[in-house]
C-alpha cells in the first residue's frame, strides 16, 4: 500500500492527545476528560497490554493503614534518601502527598486491593520504605491498576487508537501542535492535530540485552521530546534490578519481584553466605539490621528491630550481587540465590506470591515452595526521562506534557519499588488536568499542522523502504543491545563508556542504511526500524551522561570514581538535541533548592 | 542441547494463506514464540505476530500451537519431542489481520456493554472497608489477562459468527460475575448478564476453563454461579409465586 493509496491520510482533531495507555497515559487521559476536554489515547500495543501490567509488588502510598505513624513527610524523606537526593524535591513531595487519595480513587473505580484486618487496603513492605506502605494485590498490582483505569476509560468513552504508533510530533512556532502516527494494521497514516501532548510512553529498556522490559520500550518518548526540542534529565541513571531470572536463557532478565524479599527471602551466595551483611554503606547503617537475628524479627517487629539488608534500595542490593557473582560465588546458571523456601511455608508463599510461582513453575520447572530460585540484575527501569514541571508536568516546550517512566526528576538517581505505580497515578492526573487547561485555555487561536511537515513526516517514516540491499533492523537492534549491556552496564568506566559512543556512532550510520522487506500491513520489521532510531538516540544520550557524571550515586556506578561526590550531588545533566538533528548536546544545571521547612526532614543525619 | 526445530506457521491476510515450512534452530529451555521470534529475525522479517511481556502477565501471544489454544511465551519446547514438527495457526474465532496477528475487537466492543462499577460514597473517614474474603472472590476473576483465549475456544461462537452479536462470551461472565459479586457494588448484574450478554446459551462445557493460562475456574466459579442467580430471580418458583401475590419482593440474596 502506498501512502497515496485510496483513503489517504487520516486525519483528527483532539484537545488533547496522550501517547502511551500504561497507567500514567490512562490516568492522564481520565483526568483530560473529566476537565471538559476531547482526549484520544493513541498506543502501540492493545488496550491493557502496556507495561505497568508488569508491575508486580505494590503501589506505594502513606495511607498508614498498618502503621499509623506513616504519613507524606516519611515517604517523601524515604524517596529522596532512595534517589541519594537528586530528586526534584517538589515532585517527590507532591508524590508523598497525593499518592494516597490517587489510591483510594482506584478503589471507587473497582480496584480490589488486599485487605487489612480491619478491611481497610493492606500495605506491604518493600525496600527503601521506612514503613509497610504498598497497596497492593497479590503480586499482580500492575495489572489490577491498569485492568481498573482501562475499564474507567471504556466507561468514560474515551477514543482509543490501538495499534498506532506516533512516529513524530508536529510544531507551529514554539508550541505543539499535534502528532503523525501509522496504524500497525495497515501502515495507513494518521495525523491528529492538537494542542496539548502527553508523552507516557514510558521507558527505554529494550536497548539492553537483559532486561525486564518488552519490545515496546524503545525510548519513543524521550526520543519525541528530544526531536520536539524539549529536554532530558538524569539519563545516566538507569535502574537494574537485583533480581531477574537467570535461567533458562529465553527468559533471563524476567523480573522477579521486590516481594519476595519484602515477604521474608533473602539472599545467598554459593557459600550458603547471606552476604548482603557485608554490602552496608554508611548511608544506610543506622536503619539497617547488622546481625541475621535482628534482621528475622523486624518481619514481626518494626518498632525496635532494624530492616533487613536485603531490603536495601534497589541499586545497594544489585551492585552487591554483581560483586559477588564477579568473585566467583555465582550460582551455578550465573545468578545469586534468592531463598524463601526454607523461610516462609508453601501455603503463605503460594498466596503471597502467586505470579512468582507460577512463572518458576512453568518457565523454569523450579518449585519455588521447595527450593531457592537463581536470580540476577535485569536492566528494568530509566529514572532519566523529560525534564518538566513539577505542578504541571510540561516540558520545556508548550503544550508538550511527560509523565511516568518517560519524565524525569521524581525519581533522582534511584527510583524505590513501589514508587512508580503511585508516580503514574499522582503526575498523569496532574499532567491530563493541565493538558486539558491548556488546551481550553488557547480558545480559537489554536496551532495548525501544515502540509510540509506532514509530507516530511511520511517521507522519514517511509525511509526505510527506500534503501535497496541495506542490514535488516533487528541485527542493528541486537548490536546495539550488546553495546549498552556490556559497555553501559551496572558498573561503568570511561573507557568504555566512550568506546560505546564510538559505537552508537558506528550503529547510526548502519542505521542510516537499513532495509525493511515485504510491506506496510502489520510489518514489524518496518516497525523496529522506525523505533530504532528512538533507541539509537536515547542510547547516545544515556552514555553521554554516563561519561560526564564523574561519581557514583543510585543507578550510575563508575568503577573510576566509586565514591558519591558532593559537588555533582548539586547538579543535573540536561541533553537536548543538537545542531544536525541526529545527536545529543550536554550541559549542567543545578538542582532545584529545596525549601527550610523540608530540609529539616534530613537534618538528623 | 539447541536442535533444528521443525515449524509449519500460518502466513497470510483476510484474502487467504497457507501453512508455510520452517526450519528454525532453538535451545533448552526455550518457548514456541522464541523460536517465532528466530524465525523473525533470521528469515521471515515481516511475520507478523503479537506479543509484549513475554512472561505470561499481558495476554498478547495467543495462538493455536498444534491445535491448542496457548500463549506462545507460556509454552515451552520441550513439551514436545525435538522431532515432532509443531504447527501455530492464529485463533480461530477471530478474523485474521496477518499471520499470527487477529482482529480483537470484538472483545473491545463488548467490554463497552459492561455497566461500570457503581459504588456507594466512602464511610465517613473517607476510607472504604472490605473483608479480606469477599475480595478474593473478585480477585480470581481479576487475574484475568484479556488474552481472550477463551473467547476463542467457547463453541457458541467458535464456528458461529452469527452467534457474536447476542454473546458476550466467557471473559466477560467473569466481568459480571465479578461485579456481582463485588461487595460494595449497587447495580443489579443480573438481567444484563441473562439479557445483553446472553449467558444463557453457555452450556457449561468448561473449554474456557480448560485453556484458561490464569487457571481461573471461569465455569464453576463465574458462570456457574451467575447462571444460578439469573435463575434464583427468574425462575423460582418460589420468588415467583411470592412476586406475583406480593409478598415476597427479594430473592434469597436479599435484593430486590
Amino acid at each position: 500500500m502506498s501512502p497515496d493509496a485510496a483513503g489517504g491520510i487520516e486525519r483528527h482533531g483532539y484537545d488533547v492527545i496522550v501517547i502511551g495507555a500504561g497507567g500514567s497515559g490512562l490516568r492522564a487521559a481520565i483526568a483530560a476528560h473529566e476537565s471538559g476536554a476531547k482526549v484520544a489515547v493513541v498506543c502501540k500495543s492493545l488496550l491493557g497490554k502496556a507495561h505497568t501490567v508488569m508491575a508486580e509488588g505494590g503501589c506505594a502510598a502513606a495511607m498508614g493503614n498498618l502503621y499509623p505513624d506513616d504519613n507524606w513527610q516519611v515517604h517523601f524523606r524515604d524517596t529522596m534518601r532512595g534517589g541519594k537526593m537528586l530528586n526534584n524535591w517538589r515532585m517527590a513531595q507532591l508524590h508523598a502527598q497525593e499518592a494516597p487519595e490517587r489510591v483510594m480513587e482506584l478503589e471507587d473505580w473497582g480496584a480490589l486491593f488486599d485487605r487489612t484486618d480491619d478491611g481497610l487496603i493492606s500495605q506491604r513492605d518493600f525496600g527503601g520504605h521506612r514503613y509497610a506502605r504498598l497497596a497492593h494485590i497479590g503480586d499482580r498490582t500492575g495489572l489490577e491498576i491498569i485492568r481498573t483505569l482501562q475499564q474507567r476509560l471504556v466507561a468514560l468513552g474515551i477514543d482509543v487508537f490501538m495499534e498506532c504508533t506516533v512516529t513524530d510530533l508536529f510544531k507551529s512556532g514554539d508550541q505543539i501542535s499535534g502528532a503523525f502516527a501509522y496504524w500497525r494494521e495497515t501502515g495507513r497514516f494518521v495525523v491528529f492535530e492538537a494542542p496539548s501532548v502527553v508523552l507516557a510512553t514510558g521507558g527505554i529498556g529494550k536497548s539492553f540485552k537483559v532486561t525486564s522490559n518488552s519490545w515496546e520500550y524503545t525510548g519513543d518518548g524521550h526520543a519525541l521530546a528530544l526531536r520536539a526540542g524539549a529536554t532530558l534529565i538524569n539519563m545516566e541513571f538507569v535502574q537494574f534490578h537485583p533480581t531477574g531470572m537467570v535461567w533458562p536463557p529465553s527468559v533471563k532478565g524476567l523480573l522477579v519481584t521486590e516481594s519476595v524479599r519484602g515477604d521474608g527471602g533473602i539472599l545467598r551466595n554459593s557459600e550458603g553466605k547471606r552476604f548482603m551483611f557485608d554490602y552496608i554503606p554508611d548511608f544506610f547503617k543506622k536503619e539497617t539490621a547488622d546481625t541475621e537475628e535482628e534482621a528475622d524479627r523486624w518481619y514481626e517487629d518494626k518498632k525496635n528491630n532494624r530492616r533487613p539488608p536485603e531490603l536495601l534500595p534497589r541499586d545497594e542490593v544489585a551492585r552487591a550481587i554483581n560483586s559477588e557473582i564477579k568473585a566467583g560465588r555465582g550460582s551455578p546458571h550465573g545468578g545469586i540465590f534468592l531463598d524463601i523456601a526454607s523461610r516462609r511455608s508453601p501455603e503463605f508463599i503460594k498466596r503471597r506470591l502467586p505470579s512468582m510461582y507460577h512463572q518458576f513453575k512453568e518457565l523454569a520447572d523450579v518449585d519455588i515452595t521447595a527450593e531457592p530460585m537463581e536470580i540476577g540484575p535485569t536492566c528494568h527501569y530509566v529514572m532519566g526521562g523529560v525534564e518538566v514541571d513539577p505542578e504541571t508536568e510540561v516540558s520545556v516546550v508548550a503544550g508538550l506534557y511527560a509523565v511516568g517512566e518517560c519524565s524525569g526528576g521524581m525519581h533522582g538517581s534511584n527510583r524505590l519499588g513501589g514508587n512508580s505505580l503511585s508516580d503514574l497515578i499522582v503526575f498523569g492526573k496532574r499532567a491530563g488536568d493541565a493538558a486539558a487547561a491548556h488546551a481550553g485555555g488557547l480558545g480559537s487561536s489554536r496551532p495548525g499542522v501544515s502540509d510540509e511537515e506532514v509530507a516530511a513526516a511520511q517521507r522519514s517514516a517511509l525511509a526505510p523502504f527506500e534503501v535497496q540491499g541495506g542490514e535488516n533492523p533487528y541485527t542493528i537492534q541486537q548490536d546495539l543491545q550488546q553495546t549498552m549491556n556490556d559497555l553501559v552496564g551496572i558498573i561503568r568506566v570511561a573507557a568504555e563508556l566512550e568506546s560505546a559512543l564510538g559505537e552508537i556512532q558506528k550503529l547510526k550510520e548502519r542505521a542510516a542504511h537499513m532495509t525493511v522487506e515485504g510491506h506496510r500491513q502489520y510489518n514489524p520489521g518496518w516497525h523496529l526500524s522506525i523505533d530504532l532510531r528512538n533507541m539509537l538516540l536515547v542510547s547516545e544520550c544515556i552514555a553521554k551522561a554516563a561519561l560526564a557524571r564523574q561519581e557514583s550515586r543510585g543507578g550510575h556506578t563508575r568503577d573510576d570514581f566509586p565514591g558519591p561526590d558532593p559537588e555533582w550531588g548539586g547538579k543535573n545533566l540536561v541533553l537536548r538535541l543538537d545542531s544536525t538533528g541526529t545527536g545529543v548536546d550536554l550541559s549542567e544545571q543545578p538542582l532545584p533548592v529545596m525549601p527550610d521547612e523540608l530540609k529539616k526532614f534530613f537534618e538528623e543525619e | 542441547m539447541g536442535y533444528e526445530l521443525k515449524m509449519r506457521v500460518w502466513r497470510g491476510d483476510q484474502s487467504g494463506g497457507d501453512l508455510g515450512d520452517y526450519t528454525v534452530e532453538v535451545s533448552e529451555g526455550e518457548v514456541v514464540l522464541d523460536a517465532i521470534h528466530r524465525l523473525q529475525a533470521t528469515q521471515a522479517g515481516d511475520l507478523a505476530v503479537r506479543w509484549n511481556c513475554k512472561a505470561g502477565k499481558c495476554g498478547s501471544c495467543s495462538a493455536e500451537v498444534n491445535g491448542r489454544p496457548r500463549l506462545m511465551c507460556m509454552t515451552r519446547l520441550s513439551d514436545y519431542d525435538p522431532a515432532e514438527t509443531i504447527t501455530v495457526t492464529p485463533m480461530r474465532s477471530f478474523p485474521v489481520i496477518r499471520d499470527l496477528v487477529t482482529d480483537v475487537s470484538f472483545n473491545y466492543e463488548k467490554a463497552k456493554q459492561v455497566p461500570s462499577f457503581a459504588p456507594p460514597p466512602r464511610d465517613a473517614d473517607g476510607k472504604r472497608r472490605m473483608a479480606q474474603i469477599d475480595v478474593e472472590r473478585g480477585q480470581e476473576f481479576r487475574k484475568c489477562i484479556e488474552c481472550f483465549l477463551c473467547q476463542n475456544t467457547c463453541h457458541v461462537v467458535r464456528d458461529h459468527d452469527e452467534n457474536k452479536p447476542a454473546f458476550a462470551g466467557p471473559r466477560f461472565f467473569l466481568r459480571y460475575a465479578e461485579l456481582d459479586m463485588h461487595p460494595l457494588d449497587t447495580h443489579d448484574r443480573r438481567e444484563l448478564a441473562q439479557g445483553a450478554a446472553g449467558i444463557g446459551m453457555c452450556n457449561i462445557t468448561k473449554c474456557c476453563t480448560e485453556v484458561c493460562p490464569e487457571g481461573i475456574k471461569i465455569t464453576d466459579n463465574a458462570i456457574i454461579p451467575m447462571k444460578e442467580r439469573v435463575v434464583d430471580k427468574k425462575y423460582d418458583p418460589l420468588v415467583w409465586l411470592g412476586n406475583k401475590i406480593g409478598i415476597r419482593n427479594k430473592d434469597y440474596d436479599g435484593r430486590d
